[in-house]
């Protein structure tokens, strides 16, 4: 932190009388300017975790109601089969999404960054799925995946008539649904990342390397990626981050189905506090979907933080 | 001999990797150009199997039903007032977040105080805040305020929650500006704000263009704030979307489907298509420091 250096107009100057007022104002404004957006935040992000917390140690449950029930309510989020299969749904999803976007993202940076003609164009293609919103997405590919009529119909029409991807229909299988849409919409995001972080490489370690006799691919696995941590380390993060808060995905494409076995955190959570008046439980998992966020976000942030205050 | 092996190797490695790339652009693309062909086919012609194929009659019956006949609950007006609505949302909420997080950031890197970057730390963890933990407060303190399910209660969430974004990205920006320009404008008798407005703005133009499309983009895709604080005709797009696509009865019209949707993409797409560039700039704010 740079306290050490101080702007002349504090705690010297305020002593000549004449000038006392507007120097004591000029030193105060920054602070009186940042005032309000600071307290908007610390009030809509602090003061209100800690009303969630509040409501979820509460006996809530169609209206809130401030009592003290301790944990209660996180024994009962914890005894609730729905719940159970959110979490495990959470954690499959995250892991499949995490490493096919992982992988697509980094061939695609990869590939694009080999001098390609038209790269602009393609990158484009590939990163417009970001502008749009997941219920977009989420209609569009429940419309693909609808196997009476999207896909699995155009393939056996093309002569393949066993051909079956009925995923969206199936319990067992209608995550993976939600995969496949939210890896569309999300490689070109790491992509974009990767792509960053390979341009920030110098391209001397490349030709340097060729002149020793490594191919393009061993170059690639033992040098570049290597270099590439801190891209993955962003990338890692914030696609973790955009799987637990999603809601808007799973709602569009398919509605927590088929019977619930799409269920993920989000959307328990909206299902317990808006629609089942049990509102405790909601702002326990709420509160259980905070804590999984902050684990992941806090350290990244103050690293982050840490280099940057060591960079300037 | 041995350059000539090379050169064909060279040359076969670039016919696999131009196949790659084009093998995943069609990928991409093959959403949108199914939303696109199905909303101009009839709905015969859909039921009769064609999904891929472009329309043997184009009609844009689907695009004028999803604007204006489109049943949403029980109201059939189509997207038409959701679309306002959510322009509505739209243009102040990012304006107003906009111009904060440029005062913030310009306090925050060229006002430097004690404990600074403690407000900055707990503004950057705004943004990655799951809107989850505070969306059940914030239903109360709307209820209390009387702008429970209006736009301006949605107004005023977006604002609160977008500083967090475009603070940090003004921050980030102005810190790349040398603080002897502002150390100079101040001995010159420059106060707080003409040294806002006549330096540290007029340097921020692209980043002004950063923060506007992000928060564009934020608040018209936004779902959960929607769904949560409004109902009926006070409802952004996004919802009102849903809506259409997630009801059971009758036969379902994938035309009017793939038409609301591509109503509700369009928006954001044009700015995409017209300033990728800026778009990609906010989105990778989160990792690529400044």
């Amino acid at each position: 932190m740079s306290d050490i250096s101080k702007p002349a107009s504090a705690g010297v100057a305020p002593r000549r009388p004449s000038a006392s007022l507007s120097v004591r104002l000029a030193h105060w404004l920054p602070r009186i300017v940042l005032a309000p957006s600071f307290m908007a935040v610390l009030i809509g992000v602090y003061v209100f975790i800690g009303w969630t917390l509040w409501i979820s140690m509460s006996s809530s449950s169609m209206l809130p109601r401030y009592d003290f029930v301790g944990l209660e309510q996180y024994v009962r989020l914890w005894n609730t089969p729905r719940w159970h299969t959110a979490v495990i749904n959470l954690f499959l999803f995250t892991a499949l999404f995490l490493a096919i976007t992982i992988a697509l993202g980094l061939l695609m940076a990869i590939l694009l960054d080999q001098n390609i003609r038209a790269e602009g164009v393609l990158r484009t293609i590939y990163l417009y799925p970001m502008a749009l919103s997941f219920i977009v997405t989420g209609t569009a590919w429940k419309w693909m995946l609808n196997p009476d009529l999207g896909i699995e119909k155009l393939v056996q029409s093309w002569g393949w008539e066993s051909f079956a991807f009925d995923w969206i229909t199936r319990p067992d299988f209608a995550i993976y649904c939600i995969v496949i849409a939210a890896v569309w919409q999300s490689t070109g995001f790491a992509m974009a990342i990767f792509l960053a972080g390979l341009r920030g490489i110098d391209g001397s370690i490349i030709k340097a390397a060729q002149i020793e006799g490594a191919t393009l691919p061993r170059i690639y696995a033992s040098i570049i990626v290597p270099m590439l941590r801190p891209a993955f380390l962003s990338v890692i993060v914030l696609l973790s981050y955009i799987s637990i808060k999603s809601f808007d995905l799973v709602l569009a494409l398919t509605n927590t189905g088929p019977g619930g076995s799409t269920e993920m955190p989000s959307t328990f959570m909206f299902a317990y506090t808006f629609q089942r008046n049990q509102m405790g439980v909601g702002a326990a998992s709420a509160i259980m979907m905070l804590m999984t966020v902050a684990a992941i976000i806090v350290p990244y942030l103050y690293s982050e933080l840490r280099e940057d205050s060591h960079g300037h | 001999m041995a350059t000539k092996s090379l050169a064909r190797q060279r040359a076969m490695g670039q016919t696999f990797i131009y196949g790659v790339l084009a093998l995943l652009a069609l990928y991409y693309l093959t959403p949108l150009w199914v939303m696109i062909t199905t909303s101009l086919k009839p709905l015969d012609e859909i039921y009769g199997g064609s999904f891929i194929g472009l329309p043997q009659t184009v009609t844009f019956e689907a695009w004028s039903k999803a604007w204006s006949g489109a049943c949403i609950g029980t109201e059939c007006t189509g997207l038409k007032p959701y679309f306002i609505n959510s322009i509505l949302m739209v243009v102040p909420a990012v304006l107003l977040s906009t111009g904060l997080g440029a005062l913030n950031g310009y306090v925050l890197t060229k006002w430097r105080f004690r404990g600074a970057n403690l407000v900055f730390g707990m503004m950057l963890f705004g943004c990655f805040l799951p809107y989850q933990a505070v969306i059940l407060p914030m239903a109360q303190v709307l209820g209390k305020l009387g702008l429970s399910g209006t736009i301006p209660g949605l107004i005023l969430v977006h604002t609160l929650y977008g500083i967090c974004f475009t603070s940090l990205f003004f921050r980030n920006y102005f810190i790349t500006i040398p603080d002897e320009l502002t150390k100079a404008a101040q001995i010159d008798g420059a106060g707080f704000f003409r040294i806002f407005f006549s330096i540290m703005l007029p340097a921020a133009l692209p980043i002004i263009v950063v923060s506007c499309i992000w928060q564009f983009t934020q608040v018209w895709n936004d779902f959960l704030f929607g769904v949560s604080f409004t109902s009926g005709s006070d409802s952004p797009i996004t919802v009102a979307l849903n809506n259409i696509v997630n009801v059971t009865t009758g036969r379902k019209q994938y035309n009017v489907d793939m038409a609301s949707a591509m109503i509700a993409a369009i928006p954001t797409l044009l700015v995409y298509v017209t300033a990728g560039r800026y778009f990609v700039r906010g989105l990778t704010a989160g990792a690529v420091k400044g």
